[in-house]
């Protein structure tokens, strides 16, 4: 049995239940046992329309659960003759939405995208987060239930004529505006108040930075999804976070060495970078770009295709960078955005110019030392790199990061710099 | 999500406010002590927050390599001085302020009269292995 094709028709079949009027965690219940029976009955007797036939055991399964309520069993029944219809594609859309809601904490946000609309196990991403499978069930029910509990006040809400939205649920969205065209959220009419699209793509960016262990390679995972968003959402922020990660995942085999080292841009073997990702990932940046929407997502892909396009280190558009490092300091205001800006202004004007504009920032900005240190070194100043270096490593957040500024203090240091 | 680490300690913190040694609680107040810390397990668990608790003995011992050929060296004269584990336990939180708030709660358990202990609580970070994407 193709175990990636069932998984691809997942999220599918779930949408269908939950519009015909399953609550979510019902119809997820529903599905499971739909899988379970396919995994039994499939290799015996494959169906010719496997969608179809999900759709079909997991309604019956459903309609088991409900059974006793009578009343609701008759209007559930005539539902079930209504035949599967609607364009697959933009089955899982609402999906995406529902489980991006802000009514849910990010883990929970995450979590829920990755069972719903990834269609992995409880144990996979269990695994993948290394925690207890039992803790990610009850992770994944709970925002099951806190989505269940805005779909039934939404309803109510529908239901009483002219009654605004409880405060909450009427939130506008901020960020980026939801998607134009007719597979915008609310087309459904169940998810009137989804989350934007903002926060589907910061949903997925967490997935992507999450990276993998174990199994499951969760960077991969959230290409594949964004991928799906993308073929659904006709939004340039959608295409640029797309493009972002195509771009970073393109020299991912390059970024750490044999023994688990990073490699900083600089020294990265660029022959071992995925070029035809990296070209997919600028066609779609291009085209993005070219509908003259600018978003933060897009900017972030400008700079990783301008690294990604030099032959060399030395030939990187420093100076183009920096531009677009000013467009997303204007777009967020970040301050993990303006140090990045300062290491740019180091490539283009040099190091006194980057650290003028480091010393504008707040020095208790993570990394901020880690960069003072990188600035003072390529200033010719080594005993004051050496110093921040090892106070940079001190403060790292995750092993990789502290490994990596250690032995720049060290290697700094061996040259007997004291 | 970030991992922290709740640790608790026999010897090396603060002393708690309410510092009467366990022993000379009642029977009663160790168990609501117990019961306290285990709701509290229990209650992670629901909120997807927890991932693993563990009770150490207080008694260990120190290990040390002695060269090629030789048994490791056991204790050494920092019996005294050690710092003693009592026990640990591990959450996966949003955010920092959550995992202070955690062990905010943590360390309300009762003790003597029922009061909180106000015990001191080591709250550590865990270092993952992956960094997120920056350049």
């Amino acid at each position: 049995m193709d175990e990636a094709l069932l998984r691809g028709l997942i999220p599918g079949v779930l949408t269908i239940l939950v519009r015909r009027g399953a609550d979510f965690a019902a119809a997820e219940d529903a599905v499971q046992d739909a899988l379970v029976e396919a995994v039994r009955v499939w290799p015996v007797d494959p169906p010719q329309d496997p969608k179809g036939w999900l759709v079909t055991v997991a309604w019956r399964k459903f309609l088991d659960v409900v059974r006793a309520d009578t009343a609701r069993r008759r209007r559930e029944d005539h539902f079930t003759e209504e035949p599967v219809t609607g364009p697959a594609v933009d089955d899982t859309l609402q999906l995406y939405f529902l489980c991006a809601h802000p009514s849910l904490t990010p883990a929970s946000a995450v979590a829920l995208t990755l069972r719903a609309v990834g269609g992995l196990t409880t144990r996979q991403i269990a695994r993948a987060y290394l925690v207890p499978e039992a803790t990610m069930a009850q992770r994944i029910s709970r925002a099951k239930r806190t989505v269940a509990g805005v779909e039934g006040a939404s309803a109510r809400v529908r239901r009483g004529a002219g009654v605004e939205a409880p405060s909450g649920l009427g939130q506008p969205n901020t960020g980026a505006e939801a998607p134009s065209g007719r597979a915008g959220p609310g087309a459904g009419g169940r998810f009137d108040r989804p989350g934007g699209v903002a926060t589907v793509l910061r949903v997925l960016y967490l997935v992507f930075n999450e990276g993998y262990s174990g199994d499951i390679d969760l960077a991969a995972e959230a290409v594949r999804l964004t991928r799906q968003l993308a073929a659904q959402v006709d939004h340039p922020e959608v295409a640029g976070l797309l493009a972002l990660m195509l771009l970073h995942h393109a020299r991912r085999a390059a970024r750490t060495a044999s023994d688990g080292s990073l490699v900083p841009l600089a020294e990265q073997d660029r022959g071992r970078w995925d070029t035809r990702s990296i070209a997919e990932g600028v066609g779609i940046l291009q085209a993005a770009l070219a509908r003259d929407r600018l978003g933060e997502f897009q900017a972030q892909a400008a700079i990783a295709a301008l690294h990604a396009d030099a032959p060399t280190a030395e030939e990187t558009d420093w100076v183009q960078i920096v531009e677009w490092y000013d467009e997303l300091t204007r777009l967020t205001d970040s301050p993990v955005v303006r140090l990045n800006r300062a290491v740019a202004v180091g490539e283009a004007d040099g190091p006194r110019a980057g650290l003028a504009a480091l010393s504008a920032l707040d020095d208790s900005l993570p990394r901020h030392t880690a960069v003072a240190a990188y600035l003072h070194e390529r200033d010719g100043d080594l005993a004051k790199a050496a110093r921040l270096y090892a106070e940079g490593a001190h403060q790292a957040p995750n092993l990789a990061e502290r490994d990596h500024l250690t032995r720049r203090a060290a290697r700094l240091n061996a040259r007997g710099c004291r | 999500m970030a991992k922290y680490l709740l640790l608790k300690h026999y010897r090396g913190a603060p002393a708690s406010v309410n510092c009467t040694p366990m022993d000379q609680w009642s029977p009663d107040e160790i168990s609501a002590h117990v019961g306290y810390m285990n709701d509290f397990a229990a209650r992670l668990e629901k909120t997807g927050e927890y991932v693993d608790s563990q009770a150490l003995a207080p008694e260990g011992t120190w290990v040390r390599y002695d060269g090629e050929g030789r048994p490791p060296v056991t204790d050494g004269p920092f019996a005294e001085t050690k710092d003693l584990i009592a026990g640990w336990m591990i959450i996966d939180v949003d955010s920092h302020e959550r995992a202070l708030q955690l062990a905010g709660e943590l360390s309300a358990a009762p003790g003597a009269d029922g009061e909180p202990i106000h015990e001191w609580l080591e709250l550590r970070p865990f270092l993952g292995e992956h960094p997120t994407i920056t350049e």
